[in-house]
């Protein structure tokens, strides 16, 4: 990719330095360098199958979950390489929280779901773990729903609950950085405003990034879009460009409806 | 067309009614035996499992008596074959299931292990033999206790790496994404969905062992009298049965009956446990 796709002005979070993912032997991203902004939100658009998620799981190397996938090239962190040997991988992830397309409640009360990863890099007394649980589920726009029910089991919400409960649950860590999986694509229209409504008051503190299907979702979310084909990065910029004076003829098709 | 269409229909339904019938006949085939064994039990049995059964001694023969060493023994040997085996089966099915996804020593292990599944309880107590009683020269509920565990532990193995493949990878993904450490995800997130499935493989594997006898015959051997050290020959159920079904003596075969039917319903009130256990859980989340 000859164009420079870095948002000049901006600090960035995250950086993809000539990076290429593999899935076994299938090439799945291909030469990828991208400059995340800090404290904004920025979307990664794209046909299915085009990468989007793929990329997603480098930031906090969750791809290493699996032993046949890997990385080349670097990936920064606050300039700082994340496959270095320094950085350990548990407090990268803590650093770098991640929510799922499907909600993932863990099979415990609501109040342990999000205690759970608190209690992995705190040692909280009691009435500062209940200060902090409540502080989560409020900002994940979900306290007033469950604040009587805390000790029941969180798989007995709905799905769109279930998804704010893993919200809070990623946020009540304290993460610098929010990766957020398609989030929406399993919820209902009103859950999904909800949680686009989380995501804008979310970006004050955190530097969020977005997988997503739905191109409305990422005009109406995001500061910046990159449109992502076949496992490269084709264009990134602000949103507004992006959507109203794509540079390539190719994300003006998709944005368009033309293709995808 | 609409004639086609009859006949394709009534052929349809002709080969529903064959298929309908023939399994309701195999289910039938299957029952009609388990009726009969558990209605021979309890006309043989029933009788004969009084009080005595539970509070005296294996009697020399032609004299009355209880089984109270040998439910005894049995107990103690499947506790501690349980306790020994459990961690084993666990912790192997835990490999399995979360670590063993490249390189050799897990499929070696899964093939192995299906091996001692389906490998004759006999052969499991002829190795204890030579291993546990032939080297110290003298049979022991120990030697038991370790052949039956060798029981338990491919169950369990195989139940533990079932029920935790089960458990969806997006949910070991969300522990992971929260900085948990892998075993820690394991811990608090793998086993808590498993549990129920665990849980229920354990019970089995109990009631698999209670009913062994083949196991026992060359390592716990049996003892007439009242004993609960380990070290030497200790009685149990399962060989009384063998012995006492064998003898002559009037006396010996009613309670080798009562036996039997003790050992059935202690095996049917696990599995009741086992289904009830997972039945509830499964409700739940």
């Amino acid at each position: 990719m000859s164009t420079s796709m870095s948002t000049q002005s901006l600090q960035a979070k995250i950086s993809a330095k000539n990076m290429n993912f593999y899935y076994g032997k299938f090439h799945a991203l291909k030469d990828i360098n991208i400059d995340i902004p800090a404290s904004q939100v920025t979307a990664f658009i794209g046909p299915s199958g085009c990468g989007k998620s793929t990329l997603l799981r480098t930031f906090n190397r969750m791809y290493e979950l699996y032993p046949k996938q890997r990385v080349e090239g670097k990936i920064l962190l606050d300039g700082k390489d994340i496959h270095s040997a320094e950085q350990d991988l548990n407090l990268l992830r803590a650093k770098v929280g991640m929510v799922f397309q499907k909600p993932t409640p863990f099979p415990m009360s609501i109040y342990d779901n999000v205690a759970f990863g608190v209690k992995l890099y705190e040692n909280l007394s009691k009435s500062e773990m209940n200060d902090r649980v409540e502080w989560a589920l409020q900002k994940a726009a979900i306290w007033n729903e469950v604040k009587d029910k805390l000790h029941q089991s969180g798989s007995g919400l709905s799905g769109g609950q279930q998804q704010r409960l893993c919200i809070a649950r990623g946020v009540a860590v304290k993460p610098n950085v929010l990766l957020l999986d398609e989030p929406c694509s399993a919820l209902d229209p009103i859950s999904t405003a909800r949680i686009e409504d989380l995501i804008h008051e979310l970006k004050k503190e955190y530097t969020i990034v977005i997988v997503t299907h739905n191109m409305q979702q990422a005009a109406r979310v995001s500061d910046y879009t990159a449109y992502m084909y076949l496992g490269e990065l084709m264009e990134f910029d602000q949103t507004n460009t992006i959507f109203t004076r794509p540079s390539r003829k190719e994300t003006e098709d998709y944005i368009t409806g033309k293709f995808g | 067309m609409k004639g086609l269409d009859n006949k394709r229909y009534m052929r349809r339904k002709f080969v529903n009614g064959l298929t309908l019938s023939l399994s309701v006949g195999t289910v039938i085939f299957a029952l009609t035996f388990l009726i009969w064994i558990l209605w021979t039990l309890f006309s043989q049995g029933f009788s004969y499992l009084t009080l005595d059964v539970f509070t005296k001694m294996t009697p020399p023969p032609g004299s009355s008596g209880g089984l109270l060493n040998a439910i005894v023994g049995s107990l103690y040997m499947v506790f501690f074959a349980t306790v020994i085996g459990t961690p084993v089966g666990i912790l192997a099915g835990t490999y399995l299931s979360e670590y063993g996804k490249s390189g050799w020593l897990a499929p070696t292990t899964r093939f192995i292990n299906d091996i001692l599944l389906s490998a004759p309880s006999i052969v499991i107590g002829l190795f204890v033999y030579e291993v546990a009683v032939h080297s110290v020269n003298h049979f022991s509920g120990w030697a038991g206790s370790f052949a039956l565990s060798l029981l338990v532990v491919p169950v369990v193995v195989r139940t533990t790496e079932n029920m935790m493949s089960l458990v969806p990878s997006t949910l070991r993904e969300a522990a992971a994404a929260l900085g948990a450490p892998y075993w820690k995800v394991i811990v608090n997130v793998v086993y808590k969905s498993a549990r129920t499935g665990i849980l229920t493989g354990l019970l089995l594997a109990v009631a698999r062992i209670s009913g062994e006898t083949a196991p026992l015959l060359f390592t716990a051997l049996n003892n007439q009298f009242w004993s609960t050290d380990m070290n030497q020959p200790i009685s149990s159920l399962a060989v009384v049965i063998f012995q006492f079904a064998m003898s002559p003596y009037e006396d010996w075969q009613h309670l080798a009956w009562a036996g039997a039917l003790l050992i059935t319903l202690f095996v049917l009130g696990l599995n009741i446990l086992a289904r009830t256990v997972f039945r509830q859980n499964q409700s739940h989340s």
